[in-house]
């Protein structure tokens, strides 16, 4: 009589658990530095619906060689597909990809001078140049005109960057591209480049490592890592020509002050934006997903995501440190959210 | 008549197939050489499957992915001759600073040590070749490059710095720090194997020696000689480690794709590149790049190790002769 009572509980629980497996399940891959956001996105939206998200972080390349195949149902990246790849994911798939914006994130320029307590101000061209090791010293004229207040040293300045590919370069080098013809000829812009100078370190991390133990180093991170870490930055010079702290604000006011000549796509770099209070170095990251979805089951439930990522999911971003869409970001993302078709029909 | 020929057959048949009459033997000896044939066809699949993932890299470079040292990501020119150069000048230095050391503490531990030191000091050398490479990274962000840039950098410019070696600015990080790291990582790998090569040479021709009337450190050269093949295959796993070494390497190395004279400067090895572009390469082109990146790697540790044999295999012949 026990062991029919125990035998019968196991049934249960194991049919009770098979009915959890039949749950669907939506598998995506892509860029790394989402994953934060994403992974609270999706345990808050399985709590609430019980659909099931998995999502590994393997890099921005890997997401789109991935959409590209066909083997997730969504992809990530930070750097938005060209148009070569696009046409090629839509020979294979038989299916446009969308981009569609998800948070913003914003790449600061850290660095280490001990006897310079306040906050230093770069522009473009001067950080360039810096890169580019035509200023090599810290009391250069460049960087002096923009401190005036500064007693800056006669230090020499020592570059360190990413040496993994990162969308943090890509953002990063886009925006210096963007503001220096010369770095633009020379260099280019991508998640990894041929460096003119400069010690290269591995994430974040490697960076922040470098930048803290050289004295008169400069380098760039993630704004998440250097609030995260209290690492400090310096404010830069924006296309208004105002001096700009990066913050959540500032950030949101970059996608804010470029959305008005956006392209419909929504596949575009916002660094060096218009707008008197524009962040310049900052980006969108993307989700990769499928025009048209032949799972209906799936196209629905990710498209009834993607529009509470929109709007609810929005409020997560700051408290995870990445800055939530502006409103007219958002509205466009809907409008493109709405052309996804479930099996060539329309997803009410 | 015919019944037994075909008889005989079957037996001759059988014989070809179970030549020990013993079907359990036969079973273990056709899946051991299974087995031995699946490591030959892994190297063989492995090298394949990297040569058709390069393929694009290959047609378009060709040789110039030797000799070119430009490696350009965005106009998407590859060019892996500084990368070639940081891999085996790293390793090789280590491998120069770690060989005395490595012997001497073998040679220690095999010949003079007390049992009771020797064993817990055998322990720690293995377990030094047992730490995981991100902690040996970890432990040069924080302490050995700091040491060095604080201290070593500056001493060697002072002292050495006539020569092109030792020049420019002490920032830590570089080719410095990263031989210094792979010498403390081939270290207990070489130390440990060449004590057991040291230990299995047969106690009579230490005896032999003794009683010919040579000292202690006579007996111990005549052993090292014995040794020989032994400690070159030891160093050879040692390279190994050190040539394929990713972790710590990237973390204190610099990352630059860089040939220069100078110990100071920033460089850069083949398994970092790998690791460090590999996840963000979009490109077709980029990634064929990297792909051949790796096939270049193993073709030099596949020409290293064969080296390596044919040194021991000339060496044991002379010493036949002798």
């Amino acid at each position: 009589m026990k062991l029919r009572t125990i035998i019968s509980v196991i049934f249960l629980a194991l049919s009770l658990s098979s009915i959890a497996n039949a749950q669907l399940q939506l598998n995506g891959a892509g860029a790394t530095f989402p994953a934060v956001i994403y992974s609270k996105w999706f345990d808050e939206y399985k709590n609430m619906t019980g659909v099931q998200f998995n999502y590994q972080a393997i890099g921005s390349g890997g997401g789109i060689k991935q959409v590209t195949e066909g083997t997730v149902d969504f992809g990530a990246t930070d750097g938005p597909m060209t148009d070569k790849q696009l046409a090629e994911a839509r020979s294979k798939q038989g299916t446009d990809v969308l981009h569609i914006p998800t948070v913003m994130g914003a790449v600061v320029v850290s660095y280490n001078l001990s006897g310079v307590s306040s906050k230093l101000n770069l522009d473009g061209e001067t950080l360039a140049n810096i890169f580019l090791g035509k200023v090599t010293k810290w009391n250069d004229g460049a960087i002096a005109k923009l401190n005036p207040k500064v007693s800056l040293p006669n230090q020499a300045i020592v570059v360190s960057h990413r040496s993994d590919g990162s969308g943090t370069t890509f953002i990063f080098t886009d925006y210096l591209a963007k503001v220096s013809k010369d770095w633009e000829s020379k260099v280019g812009k991508g998640t990894s480049v041929n460096w003119p100078v400069g010690l290269g370190g591995k994430g974040n991390d490697g960076v922040a490592g470098l930048i803290k133990q050289t004295e008169g180093s400069i380098g760039y991170v993630e704004l998440a890592y250097a609030v995260k870490n209290k690492i400090a930055y310096a404010n830069m010079k924006n296309k208004a020509g105002n001096i700009v702290e990066a913050t959540f604000g500032s950030v949101s006011a970059a996608a804010e002050g470029a959305s008005k000549n956006m392209p419909s796509d929504l596949r575009v770099s916002i660094t060096n934006a218009d707008g008197k209070n524009s962040y310049p170095i900052s980006g969108f990251t993307w989700l990769l997903v499928y025009q048209n979805i032949k799972d209906e089951a799936k196209a629905n439930s990710l498209v009834k995501f993607l529009k509470w990522a929109m709007s609810k999911g929005q409020s997560f971003a700051t408290d995870l440190y990445y800055a939530p869409l502006p409103k007219a970001v958002v509205k466009m993302c809907e409008k493109n959210i709405a052309t996804i078709t479930a099996n060539g029909k329309k997803i009410k | 008549m015919s019944q037994s020929v075909s008889k005989k057959e079957k037996n001759n048949f059988l014989k070809r197939f179970f030549p020990s009459n013993n079907f359990g033997d036969f079973i273990f000896e056709r899946l051991t050489w299974l087995f031995a044939l699946s490591v030959f066809l892994l190297v063989i699949l492995m090298g394949y499957e990297m040569y058709e993932g390069s393929k694009i890299s290959i047609q378009k470079f060709g040789l110039d992915f030797l000799v070119n040292s430009e490696w350009d990501p965005v106009q998407e020119i590859y060019g892996a001759l500084p990368i070639i150069y940081g891999t085996i000048v790293s390793s090789l230095l280590a491998l120069i600073i770690a060989l005395p050391f490595s012997i001497g503490v073998a040679v220690y531990l095999a010949e003079v040590a007390p049992p009771w030191l020797e064993k817990p000091l055998s322990f720690l050398v293995e377990l030094l070749a047992g730490i995981p490479s991100v902690i040996y990274g970890l432990w040069g962000i924080f302490v050995l490059v700091p040491w060095i840039r604080t201290d070593v950098e500056p001493y060697l410019s002072d002292k050495l710095g006539f020569l092109p070696f030792f020049r420019g600015a002490p920032y830590g990080f570089g080719l410095l720090a990263a031989v210094l790291i792979l010498t403390i990582m081939v270290l207990p790998i070489i130390t440990s194997i060449t004590r057991d090569v040291l230990k299995s040479v047969p106690r009579s021709q230490r005896e032999a020696a003794l009683a010919l009337g040579a000292t202690k450190w006579q007996s111990t050269i005549i052993v090292l000689k014995d040794a020989k093949s032994g400690i070159l295959g030891a160093t050879m796993l040692g390279f190994g480690r050190a040539i394929g070494e990713t972790m710590a390497v990237t973390m204190v190395i610099g990352n630059r794709a860089l040939i220069s004279p100078s110990l100071f400067d920033p460089s850069y090895t083949m398994a970092s590149v790998i690791a460090n572009e590999f996840t963000e390469a979009t490109s077709e082109m980029y990634l064929s790049a990297l792909i051949q990146l790796a096939l270049v790697l193993f073709v030099i540790t596949i020409f290293v190790n064969a080296l390596a044999r044919l040194l021991v295999w000339s060496m044991d012949r002379k010493w036949k002769t002798v």
